[in-house]
C-alpha cells in the first residue's frame, strides 16, 4: 500500500482525494515520516502537527515542500543563511498561501543554497544536500533540497525558485521536471530576494501535469507586487501527444558552449529525434549575444544582490555580532553571517556599482540584457519552442567545484540567458548518462507556460522516463 | 565604454578592502588576498561583455512592460509592535537597540 | 592693485527642501503617518525592511509630487523611475532609500526668480533617538531606533544656486512654504520636521562668475535660523578669504542654540551610493488624465493672489504679499471685502495689522466697520479702539460704537469743543493769521483729545478755519 501510494504521482493522488478515495491525512503521514526520515539534508525545518485537511480545493490536500527562501509566517525561514537563524516572518509569502489555500499543506521547509546564490547547494549555511541518486554528488542548486526531495520521494511535489537556473539545474540533475515561470506570472511577495529583476519561483515536480497543476494554481496579480501580472491564460492540465506542426529551434551559440559533457550532449541529440519523430520540426537558431549572458548576468545579479542583502545588518532580525561600535557591529555581523560565495557576490555587486565603474559593468551589462532579450524576439519569429539541455554536465560529485567559482557559474550557463530575457522554461529528464540523470531545457515566448507544458507533456511520454532512485 | 575601460580587470588587494567597506564586510588580510584572486578571475570573464559595441542599445533594467503601478492611499492596521521587535537581537520596550553611531 | 581685505563678497545661496508629504499612508506601505506617536507603532514587514517584502508607491504621493511639480512650473518626465541610494546606517532599514537619480518626477521649474532644479519623490528615514545623553550623536552610548517615521513620503526640491542673500532665502523659503501650505500636500511644519530646509552656500568676489567651493548647511528649523545659519555661514567663508586661505567642501550642522557650525564630517570613505535603478518598481509614466487631476487640484497660489490682490484692490505691493503669503489673513481679507468692497486698502490694512489670525473678530464685522468710517459715523481714531475690542471679543463693530460712545463727534457737541479749544490757543492762533499754517495742528490736537478721536480730522480742520476766518 505504501509503496503504491508513493508511486502516485501528485496530480493522480490528487485526483483520487478529490474524489474521496484517498484521505489526504494518508499521505501527509507518509510523507511527513519520510520527510523526518531524511538522510540527505534535503529538509531545514518540519511541522510537529499536521495542519487541517482538507481536499477539496485543486489541489487535493498533496503536502508541498516549500524552499526555505519563501517566507511564512512563524515558520523559520532562513534562505539558508545563518544571518537569518532564528527568524521567524511575520508574514506569508503570497505564492505559498496560494498553494495552502488551493489545498497543498505545507510539507517543510527545503534546503538551499544560501540566499540561492549557488548551483550545488554546497553553499547551504546549514550543510549540503546529496543527491538522491549518487549520495557522492550534489542536487544542483540552489532549490536542491526541493529538488532532492521530490526526487527521493520526499516529498510529492516542491516548490522553488530560479534566478538564473536554480529551478531548472537542480530539476535536471536530479531526474524531475521544474518549471521557471514568466518573469511577473507569479508574485514575488514574500520570497526572500537575490536579484529581484530576475528571481521567480516555480515547481519541481515528478511530472510535467503536477508542474502544471501546481503552476495554474501560483499565478496571478498580487497587489504586494508591482512587477506581477495578470496571467492572460486560464490554468489547464497538458495532454498533447504528438509535436504536429511546431517548430522547434536548438540555438547554435548555446550548443556550441564549451563544457557540455559527451553523455548531456547524446541525451540532448537523441532527445532531438523524438521531438522531429513527433511530428515537429528542429532548425539551427542564432541567439547571437547568449554567449554573453552569463557574463551579464554576473554582474546585474550580484548588483541586485549587493543591495538586497544590505538590510542584514544586525539591527531589526537576525543575528548580531557583539561589538564595540555601529561600524564594527555591521561588519563582523555580516562577517560572521554570511558565507563565502554570498560574500563573494556582495564584493561583485557593490564593485560593479561603484564609482567609475558602473557603466563599464552594470550599464553594459543592462545593455547585453536588451540584445538577448531582442534575440529570443527575433527567434520566436520563426519558432515556437527553444529546446537546449538544461545543464553542460550531471549531477558533479560534491567538492568538485568549491574551488573554483567560476566553473561553478558555468554550470547555469545554458539557463541564464532565458532568465535575462524572463521567459519561462521548463527542464525534463531526457534519459541517463552513466547512470545520472540528464534535463532537457524547452524555453517559450513570455506567458507560454500551459504551450511549453503541452510540448513538454508529449516528450515525456514519447521519452518515458518514469526512473526515481527509490523506485 | 570598451576595452579600455575594462582592460586588466583584475581587482587589487586595495580595491578589494575598500570594496568590503562599503559593503559593510570584515574580511582578514587572507580572505582579501583569496577574494581578489577569484573576483579578478570571474571580473576576467565578464570582461568579454566589453567587446560588444553597444553604444546605442537602450538599457533593459526590467522585463516586464509595466508603469504606474500604485496602491490607494488607504492604511491599513500596522503590526504589533511586541511582534516586530521580538525579531530583533537587541530591543528595548520600545524599540530596536543599537551601538550608536560615532560614539 | 586691489587689496583683498577691500573685497566685496557676494554670496550665493542654493536651497533643498524636503517636504514631508500630508498623505494618510506611507510611501510603499499601508501604515498610517503619525507624529508624536509612541515609537514603532506604525511599522509593518515592508517599512521595516524584513526579507521578501516589496514597495507599492502610494498613488496619492505620486499626485502631491505633480501638483508641487505643476505649481512650481516645472516638467513632468514623461517616465520617471526609482533608484536606490544605498548607504548603511540604523535610520535606514533596507541599507537603501528609494529615491529618484538620474530622472526625477519634476525638473527645470521657477518660483518667485529663484529656478527649480527639480522635484523628486523618495521615503523618509526612521528616527535615531539617542538613550542616554540628550542632544548630538556623539557621547551616548546606545540609541534607539523608532520607525515610525520610515517611509514617509518625501518631494525634495532643489534650487538652483539663484539667491543672494540669507534675508532673501528665508523670504523664498516662507512663499515656498505657503505655496505647499495652499496645495494642500504638507503640514509644513519645521518644528515637527514636516518642512526641512538645507542651505548650499558660497560665495564670490562680487561681479565674478565662476562659482566658489560650496558648503551644506542642516539642521535649520525655522526660517529664523535659517537665515542666521546663512548668515554665519557666510561671514565664516568671508573670514577664510579674506584671511588668504580656502572654504572647504563639507556639510555642516547648525546649533540652533548657540549658532555655532560643526563639521558633520566623518572618518569614514567618501559616500558612494552606488544608485541603480529599483528593480521592484516600474515607471511612474504620468498620463494626461494624472496630469490634469494634479492640475484641477491646484488652487491659486500665493504669488498670483498677491498679484491679484494688487491688480484688482489697488493694494500696495507690501499689503497684498503680506496677506497672500499668510493663506489665512488672505481668506479673511476676501471673506470681508465680499461684504464691504468700497474701500479694500483700510480693509487690508486692518487685517494686517490689527485681526491677527485666531482673532474674535469676524470678517463681517470689520466690513462693517470699514462701512462705518466711509459713512462718517466712527473716525479712524476710533475705529482702531473698536478693531482692539472686536479681536479681543468680537461682537458687531455698531453696538460696540453705541455702548462706548465712540460714534463720531459732530454737530453742536463738535463746535462747542471747537470754540473751546481756539480760546485756549491763542497763540496757535495768531500765527495761523500770520501765514504759519501748520500751526493749526495744536488746535486739532487739543479736540482730538477732548473727543478721544471720536471727531474726523478733516472735518475739524474746516470747522476751526470757519471760526477764525482763516
Ligand atoms: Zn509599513
Amino acid at each position: 500500500m505504501t509503496s503504491e501510494l508513493l508511486s502516485l504521482t501528485a496530480a493522480q493522488a490528487a485526483e483520487r482525494t478529490r474524489a474521496g478515495d484517498l484521505d489526504p491525512r494518508e499521505l501527509w503521514d507518509l510523507y511527513r515520516e519520510r520527510a523526518g526520515a531524511d538522510d540527505l539534508g534535503a529538509y531545514l525545518w518540519l511541522p510537529d502537527d499536521a495542519p487541517e485537511m482538507d481536499a477539496s480545493g485543486p489541489l487535493g490536500g498533496v503536502p508541498l515542500a516549500v524552499k526555505d527562501l519563501f517566507c511564512v509566517e512563524d515558520v523559520p525561514s532562513t534562505s539558508g543563511s545563518r544571518i537569518l537563524e532564528g527568524y521567524r516572518p511575520p508574514y506569508t509569502a503570497t505564492s505559498v498561501r496560494k498553494l495552502v489555500d488551493a489545498g497543498a499543506p505545507m510539507l517543510g521547509k527545503t534546503n538551499m543554497d544560501e540566499f540561492a546564490m549557488g548551483s550545488s547547494n554546497e553553499n547551504s549555511g546549514y550543510g549540503p544536500v546529496k543527491n538522491p541518486w549518487d549520495e557522492s554528488r550534489v542536487p544542483g542548486g540552489s532549490s536542491g533540497g526541493s529538488a532532492a526531495a521530490v526526487a527521493a520521494g520526499l516529498a510529492p511535489w516542491a516548490i522553488g525558485t530560479d534566478t538564473g537556473g536554480s529551478i531548472r539545474q537542480p530539476a535536471a540533475l536530479c531526474g524531475i521536471v521544474g518549471l521557471k515561470p514568466t518573469y511577473g506570472a507569479v508574485s514575488r511577495y514574500g520570497m526572500i530576494a537575490f536579484a529581484s529583476s530576475l528571481d521567480q519561483c516555480g515547481p519541481l515536480t515528478r511530472d510535467v501535469t503536477d508542474a502544471a497543476l501546481l503552476f495554474g494554481q501560483m499565478t496571478g496579480r498580487d497587489p504586494c507586487d508591482s512587477t506581477s501580472l495578470d496571467y492572460p491564460a486560464d490554468p489547464r492540465l497538458p495532454s498533447a501527444e504528438r509535436l504536429d506542426g511546431l517548430r522547434f529551434g536548438v540555438p547554435k551559440e548555446l550548443l556550441d558552449t564549451e563544457g557540455i559533457e559527451p553523455g548531456v550532449r547524446a541525451v540532448f541529440d537523441t532527445t532531438v529525434k523524438r521531438i522531429e519523430e513527433l511530428g515537429a520540426t528542429v532548425e539551427e537558431i542564432a541567439l547571437p549575444h547568449s554567449g554573453h549572458g552569463l557574463a551579464a548576468y554576473y554582474v546585474l545579479a550580484p548588483a541586485e544582490a549587493s543591495a538586497n542583502l544590505a538590510r542584514y545588518d544586525g539591527v531589526r532580525f537576525g543575528i548580531r555580532a557583539e561589538a564595540p561600535d555601529l561600524l564594527s557591529m555591521y561588519e563582523e555581523t555580516r562577517a560572521q553571517g554570511f558565507g563565502d560565495e554570498v560574500k563573494r557576490r556582495i564584493m561583485l555587486g557593490t564593485y560593479a556599482l561603484s564609482s567609475g565603474y558602473y557603466d563599464a559593468y552594470y550599464g553594459q551589462a543592462q545593455k547585453v540584457r536588451t540584445k538577448i532579450a531582442d534575440d529570443f524576439r527575433a527567434a520566436f519569429e520563426r519558432v515556437d519552442l527553444i529546446v537546449t539541455p538544461t545543464s553542460p554536465t550531471t549531477a558533479f560529485p560534491l567538492g568538485a567545484r568549491t574551488g573554483d567559482p567560476l566553473a561553478m557559474y558555468l554550470s547555469d550557463v545554458l539557463a541564464v540567458p532565458m532568465s535575462l530575457a524572463g521567459i519561462p522554461a521548463i527542464s525534463i529528464p531526457g534519459g541517463l548518462a552513466d547512470g545520472l540523470p540528464v534535463g532537457v531545457q524547452l524555453a517559450g515566448p513570455a506567458f507560454s507556460e500551459f504551450e511549453i507544458c503541452d510540448a513538454a507533456y508529449a516528450l515525456e511520454r514519447a521519452i518515458g522516463f518514469g526512473d526515481l532512485p527509490w523506485k | 565604454m570598451g576595452r579600455t575601460l575594462f582592460c586588466g580587470a583584475v581587482i587589487d588587494r586595495e580595491q578589494v578592502n575598500h570594496v568590503a567597506r562599503l559593503a559593510r564586510l570584515r574580511l582578514t588580510d587572507e580572505q582579501a588576498e583569496q577574494m581578489a584572486a577569484e573576483l579578478s578571475k570571474v571580473l576576467d570573464h565578464i570582461e568579454k561583455m566589453g567587446e560588444l559595441d553597444l553604444a546605442d542599445v537602450a538599457p533593459t533594467s526590467h522585463v516586464v512592460e509595466l508603469e504606474n503601478v500604485l496602491r490607494e492611499d488607504e492604511a491599513r492596521p500596522s503590526w504589533p509592535r511586541d511582534r516586530m521587535l521580538a525579531e530583533a537581537p537587541d530591543a528595548d520596550a520600545e524599540g530596536f537597540r543599537v551601538p550608536s553611531p560615532g560614539s | 592693485m586691489e587689496v583683498a581685505s577691500a573685497r566685496q563678497y557676494e554670496p550665493v545661496i542654493g536651497l533643498e527642501i524636503h517636504v514631508q508629504l500630508a498623505t494618510d499612508t506611507k510611501m510603499f506601505c499601508g501604515c498610517e503617518l503619525s507624529f508624536g506617536l509612541d515609537p514603532n507603532t506604525r511599522t509593518c514587514p515592508v517599512c521595516l525592511g524584513h526579507p521578501g517584502v516589496l514597495p507599492v508607491p502610494n498613488r496619492r504621493a505620486i499626485e502631491f509630487g505633480l501638483m508641487i511639480g505643476l505649481a512650481l512650473g516645472c516638467e513632468i518626465a514623461p517616465r520617471s523611475i526609482f533608484h536606490r541610494k544605498n548607504y548603511f546606517y540604523p535610520d535606514n532599514p533596507k541599507a537603501f532609500q528609494i529615491s529618484q537619480y538620474d530622472v526625477p518626477l519634476c525638473s527645470g521649474g521657477e518660483l518667485a526668480g529663484v529656478r527649480v532644479h527639480r522635484a523628486h519623490l523618495e521615503e523618509d528615514a526612521a528616527k535615531l533617538v539617542h538613550a542616554g545623553e540628550s542632544g548630538r550623536i556623539h557621547g551616548a552610548e546606545a540609541s534607539v531606533v523608532d520607525f515610525n517615521r520610515a517611509g514617509t513620503p518625501l518631494v525634495e526640491i532643489v534650487t538652483e544656486p539663484d539667491i543672494h542673500s540669507a534675508a532673501e532665502a528665508a523670504e523664498w523659503a516662507r512663499l515656498l512654504r505657503e505655496t505647499l501650505r495652499a496645495l494642500g500636500v504638507s503640514d509644513v511644519n519645521m518644528d515637527e520636521g514636516s518642512l526641512r530646509v538645507d542651505g548650499n552656500v558660497s560665495i564670490r568676489p562680487a561681479g565674478e562668475a565662476t562659482l566658489g567651493v560650496k558648503t551644506e548647511l542642516k539642521n535649520m528649523n525655522s526660517f529664523r535660523f535659517l537665515e542666521r545659519g546663512l548668515d554665519a555661514e557666510i561671514a565664516r567663508q568671508e573670514g577664510i578669504l579674506r584671511e588668504g586661505g580656502q572654504v572647504e567642501q563639507e556639510t555642516l550642522h547648525f546649533d540652533n542654540r548657540t549658532g555655532a557650525l560643526s563639521s558633520l564630517r566623518s572618518k569614514e570613505e567618501a559616500h558612494d551610493y552606488r544608485y541603480f535603478p529599483e528593480p521592484d518598481l516600474v515607471p511612474i509614466a504620468p498620463t494626461e488624465a494624472m496630469i490634469e487631476m494634479a492640475r484641477a487640484a491646484i488652487p491659486e497660489l500665493p504669488l498670483a493672489r498677491a498679484e491679484r490682490f494688487e491688480r484688482d484692490h489697488d493694494l500696495p505691493a507690501d499689503s497684498a504679499r503680506l496677506l497672500a503669503f499668510r493663506g489665512e489673513q488672505g481668506d479673511f481679507f476676501e471673506a470681508a471685502l465680499a461684504v464691504s468692497p468700497s474701500d479694500p486698502r483700510t480693509l487690508a490694512n486692518y487685517v494686517v495689522n490689527d485681526v491677527p489670525p485666531g482673532s474674535a473678530a469676524t470678517p463681517e464685522a470689520v466690513a462693517k466697520l470699514v462701512d462705518l468710517i466711509g459713512a462718517g459715523t466712527v473716525s479712524r481714531g476710533a475705529a482702531k479702539e473698536v478693531l482692539e475690542v472686536l479681536a479681543a471679543e468680537g461682537g458687531d463693530p455698531e453696538q460696540i460704537v453705541a455702548d462706548r460712545g465712540l460714534g463720531a463727534a459732530g454737530g453742536d457737541e463738535l463746535g462747542a469743543i471747537v470754540d473751546q479749544a481756539i480760546a485756549e490757543n491763542a497763540g496757535a492762533v495768531e500765527k495761523i493769521r500770520e501765514g504759519k499754517d501748520q500751526a493749526i495742528g495744536a488746535i486739532v490736537g487739543a479736540v482730538m483729545r477732548q473727543t478721544k478721536g471720536r471727531a474726523d480730522g478733516g472735518e475739524v480742520q474746516k470747522l476751526i478755519r470757519e471760526r477764525i476766518g482763516a
